[in-house]
C-alpha cells in the first residue's frame, strides 16, 4: 500500500477508527484522505492521545489553585515551591510496551517522562516507579521483573537523574498484563519555563536528536488496544532507547533554553513528529510548513506515513527564530547531536508537509487536536463490596501471622529492586527509598522536594471512589512522614477497556473519589496519563488509579529520621485501632480479598498530618503511616532489623484489628524520652496513645497480661528480604 | 581568603559524565574555585588539579571509560599527572583511568553482574599520600557506590606487586554493625576499592566523596578528600 493511496473505511478500520469515526474524519477534511493522512488522523484520535473515553470525567479534577502555574495540558504540570523555584512533574504509564518487551519498554517509559519534563525548562531531579507484577509463579512473570528493573536503572542510572521512590505489588490480575508508571519531577526557575507553542509564523523548526527509524510505528494505537494472544506479534513496535542520548538531549536543550535560543519545545513522544508537530501548532494557533526529505533518518527508502509516525525515541521538535538558527545548531553540534531544520511556522491552521517535490499531506489542526471524538460512554456504578464474613479472629498464633504477613509478596521490601538504581547521583536526596515518601533539596538550595507514589488496588477494585480516595490520603500522609506539605498530583489512572460498561464504572468512581480527596487536601491535579485497554483474554487488571503526590518542606532543618533509637517512646495518633477490609493481613494470611474499605475522614486526616508535618519538621520524631502490615509491619519496618521494641495494646483493642489493621489515618511516631512532652503537646486535642518503648532484639506486644507477639526483630526484617531476593543473586 | 587567590580545580566533563555538577559544587564547598574543563579542550585552563567524575562518558560504549580514555583533554590530564599534580578519578574517573593506564588493573562486570547503588564502608589504606593527608590508616568512611563495572581485577603477579607497592588507598571493610550486607559489592580483588599510582598524586576510587559533603545528604565523609585535593591544587 503507497503512503499517498486513498483511505478506505476497511483501512480506517485496520487502524483502529469505528466506522463512525472515519464519518467524522472525511467531514472535516471534506474528501478522502490519504493513507498518511488517515495514519495521522488515527493516531491523534487514538485513546491514547485523545482521551476520547476519559476526557468528561477527567474535567472533574479541581486543576487550579494559588500554587498552580501549569495545569493539564501541557507536556507536564508547574506548581510553584518558593523562592523562585517551581517544579515541573508528570507520571505516565508504559505498560503494553514493557509487557512485550520488558527491558526496552519499561527503558522509554522513563526516557518519555524525563523528557516531558525537561522540554518545560526544567532540570530533572528524580524518578519514581509504580510498578505491579503479577504472580511470580506466573508464565515469565521472573523475566518481566527482572527486564523492567533492568530496563528502569540502565536508563535513570546512565542519564544520571536518581531513582528515589515508588512501589512495587503483585496480584494475579496483573498475570497478562503488568504496568509501568514512570513519575519524574524536576525544577525551574519560574522565569524559565518553556511550552510546546509554534508561535511566530516565519520561525525555523528545528529537529533535534537522534535519527527516525522505523520502530514504534503504531505505539500509540498498540496503547489504545487490549492483549491478546497474538500480542507478542506487535514487538517490532516497541521502542528502543539510548540513554546516553537522552543524556545529550537534556543538557543540550536546558542550554539552548538558557541561552533565549527556544521559542517553542515539545519532545516526539506517543505518535512522534505527529502529536509534536499538531500539538505544538495547536497550542499557538499557527500552521506549520514541513519538508519531511530533511527529516534525519536511520535508514533508506522511509515514507512520509513512517516519517510522520515513527517513535524513535530521544527526539525533540523546537521553534526558533531564523536569526538564532546558525547558534541552535552550533550549541547542538557541541552535544553531538543531529539539528536539522525541518520546516517553518506560517499563518493559518493547517500542517502541510512536503515529499519528494509535492504534497505529502495538507491537513487541519484544529479537527485533529481539539475535535478528537468525545465519548460518554455507558457505565455501571459499582456497588462497594459488602462486609465479607471473617473467620474468628481472637485466639490465634499472632506471631505466626505476622512471620506470613512479612514472607508474602505483599509486604516483600523492595530493596532488591532499588539498589539496582542509582539513588543519590545529584548529590541531593535526604531521604531515598524505602521510606514513606522520597526527599530532595532543590540544588543549591535548603527547600525540600518531596514525592510518592501510592495505590492499593484492591482497594480500589472493592470499592473504586474509596480506594481512590485513599490513595490520596496515603500520598498525603506519607508526604507528612517526611514533614512535607503538599503541592500538586498528577495521576496515571490504568484501568480496563473502557468498552466495558463495568470497567468504565470503576474508571467513573475512581475519578470522583481522587477528584473529592484532591478537593478536600486542597492539592490540585496539574498533570497525568490514562492507560485503557489493560486487560489480557477479556480479564481486566485490578483498577488501579496510581496518584503520584508532590509536597514542599520550605527549609529542611534536619534529615527526617525513619529509624526506630533504642530508648524512643512509641506512639501511636489517631484510633487505637485499624479496620480489616482489604487489608495486606486479610489477603496474605487468610487469603481473603474482601471489604469493607473505610471512607477517608478527612478533617482529622488533615488534622493529623498537619501534627506529623510539624513534629517530623522539628526532628522530634520518626514517623510512619500505617498502611500495609498495620501496626505491626511498620514497626517491623521501622526497625531497620536491629531495633525491637516492647508495646503494650488496650484491652479493649480486638488483637487482628490492632496488629494488623489498617485505613483510619494512623501514624507510628517515636520520639526519645526528653522529646515526650512535645509530642504530648503537639498532639493536644488529638487522640495519642503511648504504647511503650523501642529497644532490645525482640518485637514484644502485649494486652493485658497475654503475650501477643513475641518475636527476633533480625529474623523478622529479614522475611521481608526473602521475595525478591532473588533479584540480587547473580 | 579572596576571590583571586582560591586554588583552581578542573572537573572534566566528558559526554555522558553525570557527577560533573556534583563535582563541582564539591570542590567549591571545599573552598576551590571549580573549573568545569570540556572534553575537547587541550588544556585544563590553569587548574592545579583535576577531577574526572563519575557518569556514563560517551555512553560507556564498548567498555566504561575506553573511548573517554581517547578525548582530547586526556593528553593534558596525562601530562598533568605525569609531572605529578593531583589527579581524583571517581567511579567513572576510575574506569577512565585504568583505560588510560595512570593506575593498573582492569574493571570487570560486578560479581552479581547488576548495578548496585548502596552506601558502603571503606578503609583508609594510605594517609602519607597529599589527598589523603587529611585521613589516618584505619579511618572507616560510609560512602554510596553506584556502579556496574566496579569489580577491580589484576593478574596475581601485578596484584602482589601492588600490594607490595602500597598502592592500595581504599578497601572495602564490613560496617562492625550486625548488617549482613556485603562489605565489597563488586567482588574486587582483595576488597580494593580504591588505588594510588607510584607517585602517589593519583586516586582513583570507586565510592563517590562528592555525594557525602553536606550533613542533610547523608554525612560528610567525602570533605576530608575534597579539602585536600583544594590544597593540593
Amino acid at each position: 500500500m503507497r503512503w499517498d493511496a486513498p483511505a478506505s473505511l476497511e483501512l480506517a478500520r485496520e487502524h483502529g477508527l469505528s466506522m463512525e469515526e472515519y464519518g467524522r474524519v472525511l467531514a472535516a477534511l471534506g474528501r478522502v484522505p490519504n493513507l498518511t493522512e488517515l495514519g495521522i488522523f488515527a493516531a491523534l484520535w487514538s485513546e491514547h492521545c485523545s482521551y476520547k473515553s476519559s476526557r468528561l470525567h477527567l474535567s472533574k479534577f479541581p486543576t487550579r489553585g494559588p500554587r498552580v502555574v501549569q495545569g493539564p495540558g501541557e507536556n507536564a504540570g508547574v506548581v510553584v515551591l518558593g523562592d523562585g523555584w517551581v517544579t515541573v512533574f508528570k507520571m505516565e504509564s508504559h505498560n503494553h510496551p514493557s509487557f512485550i518487551e520488558p527491558y526496552q519498554g519499561a527503558a522509554t517509559g522513563v526516557g518519555g517522562i524525563l523528557r516531558d519534563v525537561f522540554t518545560m525548562g526544567a532540570r530533572p531531579i528524580m524518578l519514581l516507579d509504580s510498578l505491579r507484577f503479577g504472580e511470580l509463579e506466573a508464565p515469565r512473570m521472573h523475566h518481566l521483573v527482572e527486564g523492567v528493573v533492568r530496563g528502569i536503572g540502565d536508563y535513570g542510572n546512565c542519564v544520571g537523574v536518581p531513582t528515589v521512590g515508588g512501589e512495587v505489588d503483585f496480584h494475579r490480575s496483573y498475570n497478562g498484563n503488568i504496568l509501568v508508571n514512570a513519575m519524574c519531577v524536576g525544577v525551574a526557575r519560574a522565569d524559565g519555563l518553556f511550552y510546546g507553542r509554534a508561535s511566530g509564523p516565519g520561525n525555523r523548526v528545528v529537529y533535534l536528536g537522534s535519527k527516525t527509524g522505523r520502530d514504534g510505528i503504531h505505539g500509540a494505537t498498540m496503547a489504545s488496544d487490549v492483549f491478546d494472544e497474538a500480542a507478542s506479534a506487535k514487538r517490532p513496535t516497541v521502542q528502543v532507547g539510548d540513554p546516553f542520548t537522552e543524556k545529550l538531549l537534556i543538557e543540550c536543550c536546558l542550554e539552548l533554553m538558557r541561552g533565549g535560543l527556544v521559542v517553542g519545545i515539545q519532545d516526539m513522544g506517543a505518535a512522534g513528529l505527529t502529536s509534536s508537530a499538531f500539538e505544538m501548532a495547536s497550542r499557538a494557533g499557527c500552521g506549520l510548513d514541513l519538508d519531511l526529505d530533511k527529516v534525519p533518518v536511520r535508514e533508506g527508502g522511509m515514507t512520509p506515513y513512517e516519517l510522520m509516525l515513527s517513535e524513535s525515541q530521544e527526539r525533540m521538535l523546537l521553534v526558533t527564530a531564523p536569526a538564532q538558527l546558525a547558534d541552535v545548531i552550533a550549541v547542538c553540534e557541541r552535544w553531538g547531536l543531529d539539528a536539522t531544520e525541518i520546516g517553518a511556522v506560517v499563518e493559518g491552521s493547517e500542517v502541510r508537509a512536503r515529499f519528494a517535490g509535492r504534497e505529502a499531506f495538507r491537513l487541519p489542526v484544529t479537527p485533529l487536536v481539539n475535535d478528537a471524538p468525545r465519548y460518554e460512554r455507558p457505565f455501571v456504578r459499582n456497588s462497594p463490596a459488602p462486609p465479607v464474613p471473617l473467620p474468628p479472629l481472637d485466639d490465634r498464633d499472632w506471631g505466626a501471622d505476622l512471620r506470613t504477613l512479612l514472607a508474602s509478596p505483599a509486604l516483600a521490601s523492595a530493596r532488591p529492586v532499588w539498589q539496582q538504581y542509582d539513588q543519590s547521583v545529584g548529590a541531593a536526596t535526604v531521604v531515598g527509598p524505602g521510606a514513606d515518601a522520597a526527599l530532595l533539596l532543590v540544588p543549591g538550595t535548603r527547600i525540600g522536594l518531596a514525592a510518592t507514589t501510592d495505590c492499593n488496588a484492591l482497594a480500589c477494585a472493592l470499592d473504586p471512589r474509596c480506594g481512590a480516595a485513599q490513595a490520596v490520603a496515603e500520598a498525603v500522609r506519607n508526604l507528612a512522614c517526611v514533614g512535607a506539605e503538599p503541592i500538586g498530583v498528577t495521576d496515571c489512572l490504568n484501568f480496563g477497556s473502557p468498552e466495558s460498561p463495568r470497567v468504565m464504572g470503576q474508571f467513573v468512581a475512581a475519578v470522583e473519589g481522587m477528584a473529592e480527596a484532591c478537593r478536600e487536601f486542597e492539592v490540585p491535579v496539574v498533570s497525568g496519563n490514562v492507560s485503557f485497554y489493560n486487560e489480557t483474554s477479556g480479564c481486566p487488571i485490578l483498577p488501579t488509579p496510581t496518584v503520584g503526590m508532590v509536597g514542599v518542606v520550605p527549609e529542611v532543618r534536619s534529615a527526617p529520621r525513619c529509624r526506630l533509637e533504642p530508648g524512643d517512646i512509641v506512639f501511636v495518633l489517631g484510633a487505637p485501632e485499624g479496620a480489616l477490609g482489604a487489608t495486606r493481613y486479610l489477603q496474605a494470611v487468610l487469603g481473603i480479598e474482601g471489604g469493607p474499605v473505610p471512607a477517608v475522614d478527612f478533617a482529622a486526616e488533615r488534622r493529623a498530618a498537619a501534627i506529623v508535618r510539624a513534629l517530623v519538621r522539628a526532628g522530634l520524631v520518626a514517623a510512619k503511616d500505617i498502611t500495609d502490615g498495620g501496626l505491626a509491619g511498620a514497626l517491623v519496618e521501622l526497625s531497620g532489623g536491629t531495633t525491637g521494641a516492647t508495646i503494650a495494646v488496650p484491652e479493649e483493642a480486638a488483637p487482628a484489628r490492632v496488629l494488623f489493621g489498617e485505613w483510619r489515618g494512623r501514624y507510628v511516631l517515636a520520639a526519645p524520652p526528653q522529646g515526650e512532652a512535645a509530642v504530648a503537646r503537639a498532639c493536644a486535642g488529638a487522640p495519642l496513645a503511648r504504647l511503650g518503648t523501642a529497644g532490645g532484639q525482640e518485637l514484644v506486644v502485649r494486652r493485658a497480661e497475654t503475650e501477643l507477639v513475641r518475636e527476633k526483630i533480625a529474623a523478622l526484617y529479614r522475611l521481608r528480604e526473602g521475595c525478591l531476593g532473588w533479584l540480587l543473586s547473580g | 581568603m579572596t576571590e583571586l587567590c582560591r586554588p583552581r580545580v578542573a572537573v572534566v566533563i566528558f559526554p555522558g559524565s553525570n557527577c560533573d555538577r556534583d563535582a563541582l559544587a564539591a570542590v567549591a564547598a571545599a573552598g576551590g574555585e571549580a573549573i568545569p574543563v570540556w572534553h575537547r579542550a587541550g588544556d585544563l585552563a590553569g587548574c592545579g588539579a583535576v577531577v574526572l567524575p563519575g557518569g556514563f562518558s560517551y555512553g560507556d560504549y564498548l567498555r566504561a571509560g575506553a573511548i573517554a580514555a581517547h578525548a582530547p583533554i586526556m593528553k593534558a590530564v596525562r601530562k598533568h599527572a605525569e609531572r605529578g599534580g593531583p589527579v581524583l578519578g571517581i567511579c567513572n574517573g576510575f574506569q577512565i583511568l585504568l583505560e588510560v593506564g595512570l593506575l593498573p588493573g582492569a574493571m570487570l562486570m560486578n560479581r552479581s553482574l547488576r548495578f548496585v547503588c548502596r552506601d558502603v564502608h571503606v578503609r583508609v589504606e594510605r594517609d602519607d599520600l597529599p589527598l589523603l593527608r587529611h585521613l589516618r590508616v584505619g579511618d572507616v568512611m560510609r560512602l554510596p557506590v553506584a556502579c556496574k563495572e566496579g569489580n577491580w581485577f589484576a593478574a596475581p603477579e601485578l596484584l602482589d606487586e601492588i600490594e607490595r607497592l602500597g598502592a592500595v588507598a581504599l578497601r572495602y571493610c564490613g560496617a562492625g554493625d550486625v548488617s549482613d550486607l556485603a562489605a565489597n559489592p563488586t567482588g574486587a580483588l582483595h576488597d580494593i576499592a580504591g588505588l594510588v599510582n607510584r607517585g602517589g598524586n593519583v586516586l582513583g576510587m570507586m565510592p563517590h566523596p562528592e555525594r557525602r559533603v553536606h550533613a542533610l545528604l547523608g554525612g560528610q565523609d567525602g570533605c576530608a578528600l575534597f579539602r585536600a585535593l583544594v590544597e593540593a591544587a
